[in-house]
């Protein structure tokens, strides 16, 4: 088996460009000092509130997300080459929804089997026909990316719905200019400072023709016992605009309108962070207290945009994932610059049989499942747990895809031995409007700080990292 | 035939309501067969929101009760002109594709009863088949009023061997999915022969065969839509064309009162 | 601005409000304990008493003393008027009303949990109170702190305000009303000299104790202490003073909305029959009618506020 490609060190022990004035800057450093520093990012953390609710757990418990100190650092070079793909693969998944929810002439080209969307759950009839205002449909796009070499990089999953972490991506900076002012007068770093704005901009560009002067846009929260309360509320508040949950709503005049002190306000466009299933409990879920009465039927009259638009999960639905390079060269004509991972769909039979052939050495993953919940990892699981899997696969192949394993690339950590290697994903934040593709520099980088665990999801002992992006 | 529809609504509150919204698809829809010569809504204790169509082309009304309203008054009327087509409606056309009507939903999800029923129809095809299916469920499922809830399942329904129109629609329609007919379900107005007061819409199914395109099946009357049947909305199931869904804080107990008049309208000519 | 946020910050200065006045509170009965050596913790009802928490107290003990009675004013959570259910309280809403709050005002109040939080895992011991009390009274200086030097004069400021003087005022006037029998003429015809406990709990609930002498000189009478907290409109804790608060702040409000609401009157009201009144008109009326009278309208203005500027649904 081939050496693990370290980011810093790459295969040879030998520091990589992108890490030089860092590596230098590093061994100056007295490691008790670091450590030290490490301490106080985490009461930085605290005291600004960047917490999560794990699922599962107390509603009370508010816990960190563990941040590593040592930045994740990438060349202007190599970030220019991702985004290229990544803007290609976000433009094809716009042209997707529409197609999907309009004449659906990918299905009709035979280039994607009916199957995969006919009893999806994730597929809304609601959405058929509608067009949602500046006709974007997915406003805000986490594309998860996995790096394997030099210039091996693979798209994991798309994350179409309501992508989180991007609170992180900022904080993540903010408290590392107050930790090490120094580094960032050496090292030139592109900033991710002006993603609200960025945000605010795109989100305002897919206004609604009704809005009137300056579009009203708000962010909607399932509220403060939600997981991710925090970014919610740190969003809004960097966006200068109003937190409100479905009890601040009603429908006033054809419109979705808020209660404020002075009686109820229009809202333009809704920057929702509830799911679909819970938005409106006119339309889809009945039983929903969380969201907003008839909102769906004032975004089906055109009086209100919703980010993102209800029944983008089609697009990043797991089994539909593995069709993504078809996608993409259907709606762009161009071959997709980002690789896919291999992916079997077990609900075929001979990839079923691959799969139970091999289970020991892949990936299994639910189709509809996130958080990294639901997810068998063959080469580290127990005899046991690969026993339950292949039962639940025999009876449910439908439900799951398998990948190989991929051997992640590893940036190291401050450990209390000094650096130590951890796998990495990253996930870019990718605004869309009307004005077009905007991608801030840098992302969200997870690190499984468990030593050799591929797992970096932060419900399940993940870290974070400040990406950087350099100015080359 | 012309003929003159009156829709009226009226829901009293215990208690003022706080904020109330109703969803309404009582609109019914113009295509070749039928054509709604005028059709008027009016709401009293209310307001119209906005309006829409949705995936069906089902024309939506979205309505506010006034806060503070003990009573909404909803009432619709206007007049239909249709021609006899035998329950043909005809092709597919749509933005919704005709395989999402192959979808089976929380109403229409078969069981053991509902495929059983399905299986004594092989061998039968197309037209045919779904005919003899519309009979097999007039004899599964009895005409009961008041028998369902209005979340039952179709396979609930077979079990229990009894329900009203929608259930035995959503029977008809469950089979229909699983021989391999894209079907709907159809909310609508039917004329009586004896009476013109009624006090609920009717409810029906249509399937798609290649040949025909859609064509309608009344399990309830065991028999395909004719000239006395008006179309008003259509869905994958009940709650998808339901003429009213809704939601309020405040107004405590609710009662509601219906009452539909559908009688033909003569011509003036003869009239004369 | 939401209705919502409009109640969290009111709500969230109200409980901030209440989780000072319970530590003075405490505070006082250890001042007391201290200078009178009592051998029983009696002093410690009338604490209780004054903080309008005495009836739970006794739901959940049978018995007074003092460890328990510090226990239950300081961290127990099932007195929802304990310091640390009350600052919890104030976080929480802080926490809904982020966007509303400046980044120091925040981190002062969330700091402030933290801080208590962890300060009262466990029970205080009776050496440690004075230290920790005072730490209690820092960290919500801090928070007040930020909240005046930072926070944008505007609608957050007046709502903010808005709940403190309507917390503080209902605070003296439970206070004067479970104790105003001390404060008759009537008892102190029986000759009782100013070290009455009685008098001292009030004055030192509500910090009056050095204000009075600067007014009053030494030897101020019931009438002078009830004068002082009820009429005068230089004591910072008196109800005319915050009647008189809560009239400006609303009446910003009423100015910057274009628009004078409902509880704007009833707190113009309020004020007229604070200052329209003398000590002996009131104490002619009845004291204790017109502490419950003042207490009624409180409520009724508290409930005004929600419903002129949409807390809720």
């Amino acid at each position: 088996m081939t050496k693990i490609f370290d980011e810093m060190w790459g295969r040879e022990d030998a520091l990589r460009a992108p890490y030089s004035q860092f590596g230098q800057w590093f061994e100056g450093e007295d490691p008790a000092r670091l450590r030290a520093k490490q301490r106080e990012a985490e009461e930085v953390f605290r005291l600004t509130g960047i917490t999560f609710n794990v699922y599962g757990q107390a509603a009370a418990e508010e816990r960190l997300i563990p941040f590593d100190i040592v930045p994740r650092i990438i060349s202007g070079a190599e970030w220019k080459k991702l985004t290229r793909g990544i803007e290609q693969r976000v433009r094809a998944i716009n042209a997707f929804l529409h197609d999907i929810y309009h004449r659906q002439e990918i299905v009709r080209a035979g280039r994607l089997p009916v199957e995969m969307i006919k009893n999806n759950e994730a597929y809304l009839p609601e959405m058929v026909g509608v067009t949602p205002p500046g006709g974007v449909y997915t406003h805000i796009v986490g594309i998860d990316l996995v790096r394997t070499g030099d210039d091996e990089f693979y798209v994991l999953e798309d994350n179409a719905r309501t992508p989180s972490g991007v609170s992180y991506m900022l904080e993540n900076r903010e408290t590392m200019y107050k930790m090490f002012p120094e580094l960032f007068s050496q090292t030139k770093v592109q900033p991710v400072s002006q993603y609200p704005r960025s945000l605010l901009r795109s989100l305002s560009a897919c206004a609604p023709s009704c809005a009137e002067g300056t579009p009203t846009v708000a962010v909607l929260t399932p509220g403060s016992y939600n997981s991710a309360y925090f970014e919610h509320a740190f969003l809004a508040d960097q966006m200068g605009v109003e937190l409100v949950e479905g009890s601040d709503l009603r429908v006033v005049d054809g419109r979705v309108a808020m209660r404020t002190t002075q009686g109820y306000k229009p809202i333009d466009v809704i920057y929702r962070r509830i799911d679909d299933d819970f938005i409106d409990p006119l339309t889809f879920n009945p039983e929903s207290a969380l969201g907003v009465p008839g909102i769906m039927d004032v975004y089906r009259a055109g009086n209100i945009a919703i980010a993102n638009a209800p029944g983008t999960g089609i697009a990043d639905d797991k089994a539909i994932y593995s069709y993504m390079p078809e996608i993409v060269e259907f709606y762009t004509g161009e071959k997709a610059i980002l690789q896919n991972v291999p992916t079997w769909r077990c609900n075929d039979p001979e990839s079923l049989k691959y799969v139970l052939d091999n289970l020991d050495e892949l990936v299994v993953k639910e189709v509809h499942g996130s958080g990294g919940y639901g997810m068998l990892i063959g080469p580290t699981a127990s005899k046991k747990e690969l026993a339950e899997f292949r039962k639940k696969l025999e009876a449910k192949p439908g439900n799951y895809i398998a990948q190989p394993t991929l051997s992640l690339s590893t940036v190291p950590i401050m450990t209390k031995a000094g650096l130590a290697p951890r796998h990495v994903d990253l996930r870019p934040f990718v605004l869309v409007s009307p004005e077009g593709v905007n991608i801030t520099p840098g992302g969200l980088t997870r690190v499984a700080l468990k030593k050799g665990s591929l797992v970096v999801n932060s419900s399940q002992g993940g870290g974070t990292k400040d990406t950087w992006v350099l100015e080359d | 035939m012309r003929l003159k529809i009156a829709h009226e609504t009226r829901y009293s509150f215990s208690e003022p309501v706080r904020y109330g919204l109703q969803q309404m698809r009582k609109t019914p829809k113009s295509y070749r067969n039928q054509k709604v010569v005028s059709w008027e809504t009016s709401v009293i204790g209310g307001k119209k929101e906005l309006q829409y169509e949705d995936q069906h082309r089902n024309t939506v009304e979205l309505i506010s009760i006034t806060p503070g309203e003990t009573e909404l008054l909803l009432r619709s009327e206007g007049e239909v002109e249709l021609e006899e087509t035998n329950g043909v409606i005809g092709p597919h056309e749509s933005l919704t594709p005709l395989w999402l009507f192959d979808r089976q939903t929380p109403q229409t999800k078969p069981g053991p009863h509902v495929r059983e029923l399905a299986r004594s129809l092989h061998g039968r095809e197309g037209l045919d088949q779904l005919h003899a299916l519309m009979s097999a469920v007039a004899k599964a499922v009895k005409y009961t009023a008041g028998a369902s809830a209005s979340d039952w399942s179709a396979e609930k329904v077979m079990e229990a061997g009894k329900g009203v129109c929608s259930d035995q629609a959503h029977v008809f329609i469950s089979a229909a999915r699983l021989l391999g007919h894209p079907a709907r379900y159809v909310s609508g107005y039917l004329m009586l022969d004896d009476r013109q007061s009624q006090e609920a819409m009717h409810g029906w199914a249509e399937a798609h065969v290649d040949a025909l395109g859609w064509v309608g099946f009344d399990v309830s009357n065991d028999q395909s839509p004719d000239t006395r049947y008006v179309r008003v909305a259509t869905g994958l199931d009940y709650a998808g064309a339901a003429p009213v869904t809704g939601t309020r804080t405040g107004g405590e107990e609710e009662s509601l009162s219906v009452a539909i008049e559908v009688a033909q309208q003569m011509s003036q000519s003869q009239e004369q | 601005m939401l209705g919502k946020t409009a109640g969290g910050l009111f709500w969230m200065y109200r409980y901030l409000e209440r989780a000072e006045n319970i530590t003075r509170m405490i505070e006082t009965g250890q001042r007391i304990a201290l200078t009178r050596n009592q051998e029983n913790d009696d002093e410690w009802a009338s604490v209780l008493q004054t903080a309008s928490v005495d009836l739970g107290y006794f739901e959940k003990y049978d018995e007074l003393s003092k460890d328990t009675v510090i226990d239950w004013m300081l961290r127990d959570k099932d007195n929802a008027s304990s310091v640390m259910s009350a600052v919890e309280a104030a976080r929480n809403n802080a926490r809904q009303v982020r966007g509303a709050l400046t980044h120091e005002t925040w981190e002062a109040m969330n700091g402030c949990w933290m801080r208590l939080k962890e300060l009262l895992k466990r029970k205080v011991n009776e050496r440690d109170l004075p230290q920790a009390l005072g730490l209690i009274r820092q960290r919500t200086a801090l928070v007040r702190g930020a909240t005046h030097g930072t926070l944008l004069r505007n609608d957050i400021y007046d709502f903010a305000r808005i709940g403190t003087f309507l917390e503080r005022a209902d605070n003296t006037g439970r206070i004067l009303d479970v104790k105003y029998y001390v404060l008759l003429p009537s008892a102190n015809a029986v000759g009782s000299q100013l070290d009455n406990v009685q008098w001292e709990t009030i004055l030192r609930s509500v910090s009056g104790e050095s204000g009075i002498r600067m007014v009053y000189g030494h030897n101020p009478t019931p009438r002078d202490i009830a004068a002082f907290l009820i009429l005068d409109g230089r004591m910072p804790r008196s109800l005319y003073f915050c009647a008189k608060k809560l009239q400006d702040n609303l009446g910003y409000l009423a100015h910057d909305y274009g628009e004078t609401a409902t509880s704007h009157d009833l707190a113009v009201q309020l004020g007229k029959r604070l200052k329209e009144r003398s000590i002996d008109e009131i104490f002619d009326i009845g004291l204790h009618e017109f502490i419950q009278e003042i207490l009624i309208a409180l409520g009724e203005l508290s409930r005004q506020i929600e419903v002129d500027y949409r807390f809720y649904e």
